[in-house]
């Protein structure tokens, strides 16, 4: 095998094994809107999560919620319960159900889905204002949300 | 398992006199079509800061009123091919008093809904013989600035039966839609959560009696159907375009909503 040949063969399986372990967003199983395991397989990074949960383009939860440790980002939202203590209320297992489709939790819920490809009404190419073509990717990479849940798990009270 | 963080509404508690002597109603009780969702209906003045509020409170200190002079400056300047200004038809602008507060409506002849902008082009492609103006030109934000300002004070009263019945309803519909990947309605977040903060954003009710609106953080005037583009788009949606029949439908339907507030001519909003 040619040097090249074996950098696409590297490269297919890379990317192979990572299509094996990532549940797509249309794959995955709610149970009372909870999603018992994690979508990679890889552990959440909380503090990956931290960063996700506080950037307007990823998770922006501190739009619509309050958290007492990420105090050193400004302007938290008042329209949603305050995250502090999350873990103390509910299951990493929830909690990731709850990240990546809050609906499946909450019905009619004003959070939107993270983990989420369609359908939707008018689906946007991100904040462009032109159509996007569904499946939209997600709002967050499987990991993200793993990630975020790590970070939520960290909030107990 | 719900857990839901319950609105309460929060609107400045103020009154909106303009130079010291025009009161403009700002907080009305919402229109019988509305009372089943919310009691009081309030400018978005009310949700403004301080500062921001009292810029509108001095039209010296309102950055809006420039373009409502350079709206009288294109009334009085000939274009088109009959090389006639709005005043050879309409004499002052003192002529499309009360205009604003019934606006958008439905037009008898066409059947069509038409806003300000809409009779604009109308009379300027069809009877100045010149190219319409753009939806949200600055001839067109300028000459809608100086009509609205005709109106200053009149209570919005925008009819919602008969011909205006069934456009009505496809706003409506919109206004509970939930578009996007976000899949939020306008309902969620200026029924549901107005006086809440989205961010650093403190939500109004959205409503529209004070467009066109001097935008602080534009630096320029913005018009209703601007703000619906802008407010649908973030969403994560497909929005729709400024002139689009469906967002004259809506903002037929969200004009209705400030049934009872006044006019506020240019208002300034952050
Ligand atoms: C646009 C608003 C909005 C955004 C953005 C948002 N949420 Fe929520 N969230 C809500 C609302 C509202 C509820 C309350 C549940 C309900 O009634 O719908 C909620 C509920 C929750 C709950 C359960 C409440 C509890 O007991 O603590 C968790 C956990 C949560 N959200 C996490 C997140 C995370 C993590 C993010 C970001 C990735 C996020 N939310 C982004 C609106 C939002
Ligand atoms: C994600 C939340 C969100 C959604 C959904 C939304 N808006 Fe807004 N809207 C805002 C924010 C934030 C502002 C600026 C603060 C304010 O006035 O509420 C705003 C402002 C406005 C204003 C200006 C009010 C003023 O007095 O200056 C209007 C009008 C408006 N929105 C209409 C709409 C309509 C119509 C829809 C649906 C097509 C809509 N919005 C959907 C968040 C939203
Ligand atoms: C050649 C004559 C003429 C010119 C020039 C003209 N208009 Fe008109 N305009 C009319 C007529 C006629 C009507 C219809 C009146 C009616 O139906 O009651 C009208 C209606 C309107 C209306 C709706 C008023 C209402 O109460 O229904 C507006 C707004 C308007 N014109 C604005 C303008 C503006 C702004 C200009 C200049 C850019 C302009 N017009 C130029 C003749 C003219």
């Amino acid at each position: 095998m040619t040097i090249k040949g074996i950098l696409a063969f590297a490269a297919m399986g890379f990317a192979g094994s990572l299509a094996m372990a990532e549940v797509a967003p249309e794959n995955v199983a709610y149970t009372d809107g909870a999603i018992e395991t994690s979508l990679t397989g890889t552990p959440g990074d909380p503090v990956a999560g931290e960063k996700a949960m506080t950037t307007a383009s990823l998770g922006n939860c501190v739009a619509c919620h309050s958290v007492t440790a990420l105090e050193a980002y400004p302007f938290h939202g008042t329209i949603a319960p305050p995250l502090d203590g999350a873990p103390d209320r509910w299951s990493e297992a929830e909690l990731r159900g709850i990240v990546a489709n809050a609906k499946m939790m909450f019905d009619g819920s004003f959070m939107p889905a993270f983990y989420k490809s369609g359908p939707y009404v008018r689906p946007g190419d991100a904040y462009t204002g032109k159509a996007g073509t569904e499946p939209l990717p997600p709002i967050l990479s499987a990991q993200q949300v793993e990630d975020i849940v790590a970070y939520l798990m960290t909030l107990k009270e | 398992l719900a857990v839901t963080g319950m609105a309460s509404a929060d609107p400045v508690d103020d009154e909106l006199i303009i130079d010291g002597d025009l009161k403009i109603v700002t907080q009305a009780p919402a229109p019988e079509h509305l009372q089943d969702v919310m009691d009081t209906i309030w400018s978005g003045w009310h949700f403004r800061e301080d500062d921001t509020r009292a810029m509108q409170m001095d039209d010296f200190d309102n950055p809006g009123m420039i373009f409502v002079d350079r709206g009288l400056d294109r009334w009085n300047a000939s274009m088109g091919t009959e090389d006639k200004s709005c005043a050879s038809c309409h004499e002052g602008p003192e002529s499309m008093k009360g205009l604003r507060a019934v606006t958008p409506r439905v037009d008898e002849a066409t059947g069509k809904v038409m806003s300000i902008e809409d009779y604009v082009n109308d009379c300027v492609t069809t009877r100045m013989g010149a190219e319409a103006l753009g939806m949200t030109s600055a001839p067109m934000k300028d000459l809608l600035a100086l009509i609205s300002m005709q109106s200053r004070g009149e209570i919005v009263n925008v009819a919602i039966d008969g011909p205006a019945a069934p456009f009505w309803e496809q706003g409506k519909e919109m206004y509970y839609t939930r578009y996007g990947q976000l899949e939020m309605s306008c309902a969620n977040c200026h029924e549901d959560n107005y006086g809440l903060n989205i961010r650093s954003d403190h939500l109004s009710q959205g409503q529209i009696n004070g467009f066109p609106v001097y935008r602080l953080k534009d630096a320029g005037l913005v018009t209703a159907r601007q703000r619906f583009v802008g407010c649908v788009r973030d969403t994560r949606a497909e929005t729709f375009g400024s002139g689009s029949d469906e967002f004259k439908a809506l903002e037929l339907y969200v004009a209705s909503r400030g049934n009872g507030l006044a006019v506020e001519g240019v208002s300034v909003r952050h």
